[in-house]
């Protein structure tokens, strides 16, 4: 088989498409057809994909009316939307909200998370056999942890879950829906941010405010937290219990040592790496990677999903190890901008797996892998339904 | 061997990575910046985890040097 273009969708949930894995062999930085007639750079090595998100001359900036991650992917057109810029002025932003994000911090937060997620699995449970998992479980989760930072008040609740919901679903909800979901949500933030001018409270808006943060980038940085940080976190929820329910033998090694949870959601993250459209860059200027002349101009795609299955750097890369102990893999990208949320979403996804297990042992998947309606298509992997029971 | 560690603050995005990796050695402030708490690890086990830190931060703002006793050859970055 010779590979001639990027493959944009993901067919099997336990598997990089088998086009990348065959690039990564033969010809780990390559010129392909990818999306709208335009090409773009596929980088597969680990090494590869590490020099070329660490290089800022790969750049994030969606300002460039040809950046490819426009289309289908994060709108960067907020002000101090972080995701979408480049350092210094990134530098700048981020490291006024970083304080946020610190592992003290974010472990701070576990009493919280614990009821949260406590709370979703008791209306899940609630006088019922079986559930439809990603409304019930998947999604109230992250949904309510980014309404802790925010300090959504506990009567919106609902509100926000809802549309968060709405929002979050690319594959059900028809368009119209969504964009008005998108608004009611931006209005919402921005009701906030307008209270906190006011009156600050014990929330990430209000202390960017005090360091300094316009209400405009305090919308911004509200909106990206949601955008990023929801519907990433919920697919991950989603494809870890799929993955405990459909492979016993995983789920009876934690049963028997909930201590491997953390290093399981750690192997789980690398094994889906489910926000690979993070890897995109366009090259501001003519430089070289891997031995192959880049130009400026390019769009250049870290494959960060096959990266994460590099047997020079992962031995035995495609099982399931929740032993392996490695956190060098790229799940959450990597260099300046590697993800700010990443100690909140492991810490959600602990809680949850903790959970899980300890609360419905008898739980089980209602459908086989092959009827389970996957986001195939993206941006981001993960699963639309998956029906359980216990 | 002995190995020194440096971080720089400049570059650091605050992931907490190097926290996770050997927290001996690394702490953040309050602020989300890497701390160095142990700059002179003295076991191999010590720099092991330290270069572990090195690998894992997403910004390469951690490096360690080390170098043989002296009178044992030139140094090697890390
Ligand atoms: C399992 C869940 C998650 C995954 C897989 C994930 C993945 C990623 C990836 C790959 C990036 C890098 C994008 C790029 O380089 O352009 C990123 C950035 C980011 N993520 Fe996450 N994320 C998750 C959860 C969260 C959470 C919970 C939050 C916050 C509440 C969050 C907030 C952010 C922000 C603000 C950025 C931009 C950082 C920057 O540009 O400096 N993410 N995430
Ligand atoms: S791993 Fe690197 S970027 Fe993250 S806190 Fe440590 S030094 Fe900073």
């Amino acid at each position: 088989m010779t590979v001639n273009a990027i493959q944009t969708r993901r067919t099997d949930p336990y598997s990089p498409p088998a086009e990348h894995l065959e690039l990564q062999g033969d010809e780990p930085v390559a010129f392909l057809d990818w999306r709208d007639g335009r090409k773009a750079w596929a980088i597969t090595k680990h090494a590869d994909v590490r020099t070329m998100l660490s290089d800022v001359r790969f750049s994030s900036d969606r300002s460039y009316p040809d950046h490819p991650a426009h289309g289908g992917y994060v709108p960067g057109a907020h002000k101090g939307a972080i995701i979408a810029i480049d350092p210094p002025e990134h530098s700048a932003i981020r490291s006024r909200v970083m304080n946020e994000f610190t592992v003290k911090k974010i472990s701070l937060m576990r009493p919280r998370i614990e009821e949260i997620v406590a709370e979703a699995l008791d209306a899940m449970l609630d006088g019922k056999s079986e559930a439809e998992l990603v409304k019930e479980l998947s999604l109230p989760v992250p949904a309510m942890a980014i309404a802790e930072l925010l300090g959504v008040p506990y009567e919106d609740h609902e509100f926000f879950e809802h549309n968060t919901a709405i929002f979050a679903d690319s594959s059900h909800t028809d368009p119209s829906q969504r964009v008005e979901a998108i608004g009611k949500l931006r209005d919402y933030i921005s009701k906030l941010v307008d209270a906190r001018m006011d009156a600050r409270g014990n929330d990430i808006l209000s202390r960017q405010l005090d360091a300094g943060l316009d209400a405009e980038e305090a919308v911004g940085l509200g909106f990206l937290l949601l955008i990023a940080g929801h519907e990433t976190t919920a697919n991950m929820i989603s494809l870890s219990i799929m993955t405990l329910l459909d492979k016993p033998d995983l789920l009876q090694q934690l049963r028997d040592d909930p201590s491997l949870i953390p290093g399981a959601v750690e192997e789980l993250l690398r094994y889906f790496t489910i926000a690979e459209v993070g890897g995109l860059r366009l090259a501001t200027t003519d430089l070289e990677i891997g031995g192959k002349r880049i130009h400026a101009g390019d769009a250049v795609y870290g494959l960060t999903n096959t990266a994460n299955r590099d047997p020079e750097v992962f031995p035995d890369p495609h099982t399931i190890d929740f032993k392996r102990g490695a956190r060098n893999h790229m799940a959450f990208g990597f260099g300046p901008h590697q993800c700010l949320g990443q100690n909140l979403a492991r810490l959600e996804l602990v809680v949850v797996l903790e959970q899980v297990i300890q609360r419905v042992p008898t739980l089980r998947l209602l459908d086989p892998i092959s009827a389970i309606a996957f986001k195939e298509w993206g941006p981001n992997y993960g699963i639309s339904e998956l029906r359980v029971a216990w | 061997m002995s190995a020194h560690i440096v971080a720089k603050r400049e570059t650091c995005i605050g992931a907490g990575q190097c926290v996770f990796a050997d927290p001996d050695a690394f702490d953040q402030d309050d602020d989300g910046w890497v701390v160095v708490l142990q700059a002179d690890p003295a076991s191999p086990d010590a720099i092991a985890r330290a270069k572990e830190a090195v690998n894992v931060c997403p910004s390469r703002s951690i490096s360690v040097l080390t170098r043989p006793e002296p009178g044992a050859g030139t140094g090697e970055a890390g």
